[in-house]
């Protein structure tokens, strides 16, 4: 029997559920633990002119403080560039700047301490927006562009033309358990530290660099994380080394787990973007050239941004065939936090760039927004990204005409168009929008990923792979897919923690690729395992190894029925090895950035979402009444996962668009770090009427595991929808209008777009 | 101090600092990490428990409140409930927990065991499954994997499913514990919780520099978020006439330690607009604690109950050692966070008029998200009319001031004048022009002006029978 496509429950449901599933902080603390904190910088921007650590170190419980000149290693985090120092030296670059970090018997006694420092900064005037960012030059990384045919031709020929402008804001993860690690000394020199990270490999990495260790003196674990969203990718890496170079300095076990409010202060968020269009377009708004012009905040250091920036230049066309364009994009260094990977990474910028401007055509020419989208797609002979990668799977065609006619978009455009004629306040709006987002990594070496499977002689198996669970369903699909190679219930298959020691050199678990790369791992060395065993079987019943099946926990070879675990012991007897490991690299996939050229993807995850909103046009308030989503997966692996990737992804993309809001004050402090002022969706802002559909016609065409298509980051961006449904009810106000509408669409941001178009503005 | 409580079913004899919370106790000290932090503030719900204490007619009440802001000290006497405590004694899961696992709703799962116990608190008192009430219910857990779906379909799930008998067959058990503890000698030293009210008066008035703490939903973030110590808090949770609200000589009278949950029923009787706000004041977790005196107490601008007590010309009765006296409220605000009460006083009672016939109260709160966010701006009306002339209005706003402030001009626009929209538009331009806001993360001063006229034209709108109100259904 399969055991994949099916709806298996989480593997860790029932820990979630009894409170027994352990989080870092959740692990029996070692004796001798001390508890740290850091010192964060009060300033945005200027050089320390004095640092007194005296108060600290003189707090009770206090045991050591460290600084930069405490570091033995190199004192830097940078995940790709090496510009991101662990503890400031002689300047600060943000509010929040990690200035010294401090390690006490209690959490409470070392997080008083931390505050207690006397720091006289030379404050510099920062640069906090993309703007000043822009006017004073100020770049982590230079520009870049993607260019396909002569834009400033067929703009010059185009019948109609238009300019448009969005903002859209950055957004923090929140995911619910904050940042923690938890080192300890080894008596070998070496540590192991605990991480809640996405990316292990990298926290050793770090850790080994900062200390001046070998990275085999480093072992990482984590064996989940209280969700991640892309938040630990990187920015795990700090705390780990804080606590590693406290550990170190001390000989004892430490732990650093950030409260709320550092946590949010001093890691890094989704980028805000300013994002300019310039689109020729003909009487029907096909578009016949683009030029594009993205400015994104990256804050004091480049950490990812140079593929975040280009994954939003990936997904400026989002499902549209641009026939000219130029898209161009600058990371602007400000003195705010770095900002980093967030589900999507980029791609939602890009995408609500192109759904805003596919927008700006249709109100121009009064049409129905719907419509244009339609003609814009990507079809035969309009196939051509501005990359130059040919879309091949092309199933937005197919799947929005789906999605239209079983959402019933024309007849509630017309029973909306109606409401909104006979109500002066309330306005109701509609959109349903595509999204296709690029599956790879678009630095192509991390498109690779290993495994290690034991089977032990009572027929149980032990699988290790390189992707972290953060709770997107990875470890219980990976474990389907083994337990399907071998016919055995999925529950034989234990999982253990992520360890660098068992599975090395692992890419993070990103850019949705989890499932695809660590399935296939897992399932390569699950097959290399499996051949050796029916090689072995086949032996012993003069029989091919080809006659060999594996069934339900059994092994059947001409006509014989052994159980799996007599199998396995009978294989260890005859000394055969019963452990191996898995590698996959994803095929196809090549890019030459130098000239914006080539494949970056292995295939496109699409999906379309239709939502319909309500909105006061006298407070700006609003609510989402009813979402419809058809979205491909692929032959789903676990369609419960899936639904639950989609279901959490949307409403995740509906905060980022309308109630969170991230807000530094004029010298740059960020004010909004805590739930308190910071507002994720709750239970109530889930639409009444959600339909979520996976798409059943849906199969990769590439050779993915069991055809599936990754899940994590797409579905966010189906969100899209909700705002532009805002536009769309602010559209109602005054006919033939573009309502000036930034992201997030608060309150106050609806407000005085409509009160802009009742003043005619 | 040193308190006694029920964890789980078994007896906990515990000393502790007079500010220690309940959240670390668990997790650090009886090492039940099932518990989960995720802000410290009261906005998250991943540390919910369920608080049980006994109700008027004796009877066993579990109430779902945030362990990162509830000081041990409140629990003493009482039982409380963690997510170890769910299950049955042989791993057999709850109902909500199978509910939650059938339904797929947990994915990272480090919010799973606060919806568990808020859940569990709704299984237990068989709780309404509309989705309104879920909404309710479930605005302080904060999900930022699921979406929430699976979570309300695992709510209404769970009440349908058999199991948890344990939890009914040995409640009395527990009534059995606190009611023998009813009886105990209330805490003193350090964490003083009086049982009587001129003992707390008296104990007050001569400790005037000591915390006063009612639910701690403000004075639990001093502690989490300030990193501040307190020897000697002084806990009005315990006297039971502070706690009472009943309705004599015309008025509500509410006990300044009611907890919202409390007065809810209360306010839906006689002014179901002030019913609708406290359904969105912190959430159901926070309304378990949170009380109106703390409001009163805390004295923000931005204290939601406040403009409706302006609104509705509360009075209040204040204590300090042997005198009470009482006073209306408008003139309790005296600048930013402070008021009309010395210290060593506090306010025993709250006195709301009983509205006439003719009276409307509206209150419109805008802020950036619906549930469990501070207002930018909200505007409490109470208007007495005949349906052509308006007699009396009583404009009560938050968020424009210093202090929660009426809006006297634009009051005294509507007293006499006929209900018309013309009238209204007037008082709203007088109310503009009266306060100059403040632009801060929540809204800029213009929108609070903006948004304070459209939140009183509706209320105008309202007055003549026309409410405009969000619809949550689609159009079709
Ligand atoms: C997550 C969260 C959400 C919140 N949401 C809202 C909201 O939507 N709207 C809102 O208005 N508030 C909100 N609050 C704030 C808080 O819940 C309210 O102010 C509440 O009314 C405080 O009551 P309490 O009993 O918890 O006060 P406590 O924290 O116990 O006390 C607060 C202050 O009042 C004083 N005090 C308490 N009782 C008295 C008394 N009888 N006489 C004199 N002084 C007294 C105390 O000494 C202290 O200074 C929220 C808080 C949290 C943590
Ligand atoms: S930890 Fe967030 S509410 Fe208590
Ligand atoms: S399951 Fe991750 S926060 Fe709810």
């Amino acid at each position: 029997m399969s055991r994949v496509h099916q709806s298996l429950a989480h593997d860790s449901a029932v820990q979630h559920v009894t409170g027994r599933a352990r989080y870092t902080d959740d692990l029996p603390e070692p004796k001798g633990l001390l508890h740290a904190a850091v010192g964060l910088s009060q300033c945005a921007a200027g050089r320390i002119m004095a640092l007194d650590l005296g108060p600290v170190r003189n707090s009770p419980g206090v045991v050591a403080v460290v600084t930069a000149a405490d570091i033995p290693g190199v004192n830097d985090i940078g995940p790709v560039f090496h510009d991101e120092p662990v503890l400031a030296t002689d300047r600060v670059d943000y509010w929040g700047q990690a200035l010294f970090a401090v390690a006490a018997t209690t959490v409470e006694a070392a997080r008083r301490a931390a505050r207690l420092a006397q720091v006289t900064y030379a404050p510099e005037p920062p640069l906090l927006t993309v703007d000043q960012a822009l006017a004073a030059a100020s770049f982590v990384l230079p520009p870049h562009t993607m260019q396909k045919g002569d834009v400033e031709a067929a703009l010059a020929t185009a019948p109609h033309r238009l300019a448009c402008e969005l903002r859209m804001g950055g957004q923090d993860h929140f995911y619910l358990e904050g940042q923690i690690a938890l080192v300890l000394p080894q008596d070998d020199g070496g540590f192991l530290v605990y991480s809640s990270t996405q990316h292990p490999s990298e926290i050793q990495h770090k850790v080994a660099e900062v200390l001046g260790l070998p990275s085999a003196a480093v072992t990482v674990e984590v064996r989940r994380m209280g969700g991640g969203f892309g938040g630990k990718e990187t920015q795990g890496n700090l705390i780990a080394v804080l606590a590693a170079l406290l550990a170190r300095q001390t000989g004892r076990p430490v732990k650093l787990r950030l409260d709320r409010d550092t946590d949010m202060e001093l890691t890094g968020k989704r980028h805000d973007f300013k994002s300019r269009f310039e689109v020729g377009f003909d009487d029907e708004g096909r578009i016949l050239a683009l030029d594009a012009e993205l400015a994104a905040r990256c804050g004091l250091s480049a950490d990812l941004s140079a593929a975040i920036c280009d994954r939003a230049m990936f997904h400026t066309d989002n499902a549209y065939y641009l026939p000219a364009a130029r898209i161009h994009a600058h990371r602007c260094k400000t003195h705010t936090v770095s900002n980093t990977a967030f589900r999507g990474f980029g791609g939602p910028q890009g995408m609500l760039g192109a759904e805003f401007y596919i927008d700006e055509i249709a109100r121009q020419l009064g049409k129905d927004p719907l419509d244009v989208r339609l003609s814009n797609l990507y079809g035969p002979g309009r196939d051509t990204t501005p990359y130059h990668m040919q879309v091949e799977d092309n199933v937005l065609p197919e799947l929005m005409l789906e999605l239209e006619a079983t959402c019933r978009y024309r007849q509630r455009r017309q029973a909306i168009t109606a409401f909104n004629a006979q109500s002066p306040i309330i306005k109701r709006g509609l959109a349903l929008t595509p999204v296709k987002f690029g599956i790879s990594f678009t630095v192509t070496h991390l498109n690779q990923a290993g495994a290690l499977l034991h089977i032990y002689q009572d027929g149980s198996l032990h699988l290790n792979h390189g992707g972290t669970e953060m709770g997107q369903g990875l470890f219980v699909k990976v474990q389907q897919i083994v337990a399907d190679v071998f016919d055995v219930p999925p529950a034989w298959v234990h999982l253990s923690p992520t360890n660098t020691g068992k599975v090395p050199n692992t890419s993070p678990t990103a850019a949705s690729s989890g499932t695809d790369l660590n399935g296939m791992a897992a399932q390569n060395a699950a097959l290399t395992l499996k051949d050796r065993l029916a090689a072995f079987v086949a032996e012993r019943h003069q029989a091919s190894p080809e006659e060999v099946r594996f069934e339900q926990g059994e092994v059947v070879v001409r006509g014989n029925r052994l159980a799996f675990a007599e199998v396995a012991r009978r294989a260890y007897l005859a000394r055969i090895q019963l452990s191996a490991t898995g590698f996959y690299k994803t095929p196809k996939i090549h890019y030459d950035r130098d000239q914006a050229r080539g494949r970056p993807f292995y295939y496109f995850a699409c999906g379309a979402a239709c939502s319909e909103v309500a909105v006061n046009t006298a407070t700006g308030e609003h609510r989402t009444t009813r979402v419809d989503i058809l979205h491909d997966a692929g032959r789903s692996l676990n369609p419960a996962i899936d639904q639950g990737q989609i279901e959490g992804g949307f409403v995740q993309g509906m905060g980022w668009l309308t109630s969170e809001e991230l807000w530094w004050n004029e010298a740059g402090r960020l004010m909004t770090h805590a739930p308190s002022t910071y507002k994720i969706p709750t239970a109530r802002d889930v639409p009444h009427t959600f339909h979520v559909s996976l798409w059943e016609r849906g199969e990769n065409h590439e050779d993915t595991i069991h055809r599936s298509k990754a899940v994590g980051e797409p579905p966010l961006m189906l969100a899209i929808s909700v705002f532009l449904a805002l536009r769309d009810a602010l559209a109602s106000l005054r006919p033939h209008s573009r309502p000036k509408l930034d992201a997030p669409a608060t309150p106050e941001r609806i407000l005085w777009a409509a009160k802009a178009l009742r003043e005619g503005r | 101090m040193r308190l006694r409580f029920l964890l789980n079913g078994a007896v906990q004899e515990v000393e502790a600092h007079p500010s220690r919370l309940l959240l670390g106790w668990l997790r650090e000290t009886a090492g039940l990490t099932g518990t989960k932090e995720g802000c410290g503030e009261g906005d998250c719900g991943a540390c919910t428990v369920a608080l049980g204490d006994l109700d008027e007619e004796g009877a066993l009440r579990w109430r779902a409140v945030n362990a990162c802001i509830l000081f041990l000290g409140q629990v003493d006497g009482k039982a409380v409930l963690t997510v170890e405590g769910v299950a049955q004694g042989d791993g057999t899961l709850h109902p909500v927990q199978q509910a939650l696992v059938q339904q797929h709703a947990s994915q990272c799962g480090f919010c799973t065991p606060g919806f568990v116990m808020t859940l569990f608190t709704h299984w237990w008192r068989l709780g309404p499954t509309d989705r309104a009430s879920l909404d309710d219910l479930l605005a302080g857990n904060l999900c930022r994997c699921t979406g929430y779906r699976p979570i309300l379909d695992a709510a209404r799930a769970a009440l349908a499913l058999p199991g948890g008998d344990r939890h009914r067959d040995e409640a009395w058990r527990i009534v059995r514990q606190l009611r023998a503890w009813h009886d105990r000698p209330p805490l003193a030293r350090g964490f003083v919780a009086p049982r009587n009210l001129d003992a707390l008066a008296d104990h007050l008035a001569a400790h005037p520099g000591a915390l006063l703490l009612a639910g701690g939903t403000d004075a639990g973030l001093w502690v989490t978020k300030d990193l501040r110590d307190y020897d000697h808090v002084v806990h009005l949770g315990e006297v039971a006439e502070l706690r009472r609200i009943g309705v004599a000589d015309g008025h509500l009278q509410v006990g300044a330690a009611a907890t919202y949950t409390d007065l809810l029923p209360h306010a839906q009787t006689h002014w179901p607009a002030f019913a609708d706000l406290l359904r969105r004041l912190g959430s159901e977790l926070i309304r378990n604690s949170a009380t109106l005196g703390g409001n009163l107490g805390s004295a923000s601008p931005i204290g939601d109950t406040l403009p409706v007590l302006l609104a509705l010309d509360a009075t209040l009765v204040l204590r300090h050692g042997e005198r009470r006296w009482t006073l209306p409220v408008d003139r309790f605000f005296l600048d930013y966070k402070r008021t009309a009460l010395p210290k060593g006083g506090f306010v025993e009672r709250i006195d709301l008029p009983l509205p006439p016939p003719d009276l409307t109260l509206h209150v419109t709160k805008v802020a950036k998200r619906f549930d469990q966010d501070i207002s930018a701006v909200l505007l409490a009306t109470a208007f007495r009319h005949d349906g052509h002339t308006i007699h009396t209005a009583r404009i009560g706003i938050g968020g424009m001031a210093a202090t929660p402030a009426r809006a006297r001009s634009a009051e005294a626009r509507l007293e006499g004048a006929p209900l018309t929209p013309a009238t209204f538009q007037g008082a709203a331009a007088a109310l503009a022009s009266e306060f100059q806001p403040l632009t801060d993360l929540r809204a800029s001063a213009g929108y609070r002006l903006e948004a304070a006229r459209a939140a009183l034209l509706q209320a105008g709108a309202a007055a003549m029978g026309d409410e405009v109100a969000l619809p949550l259904e689609p159009v079709a």
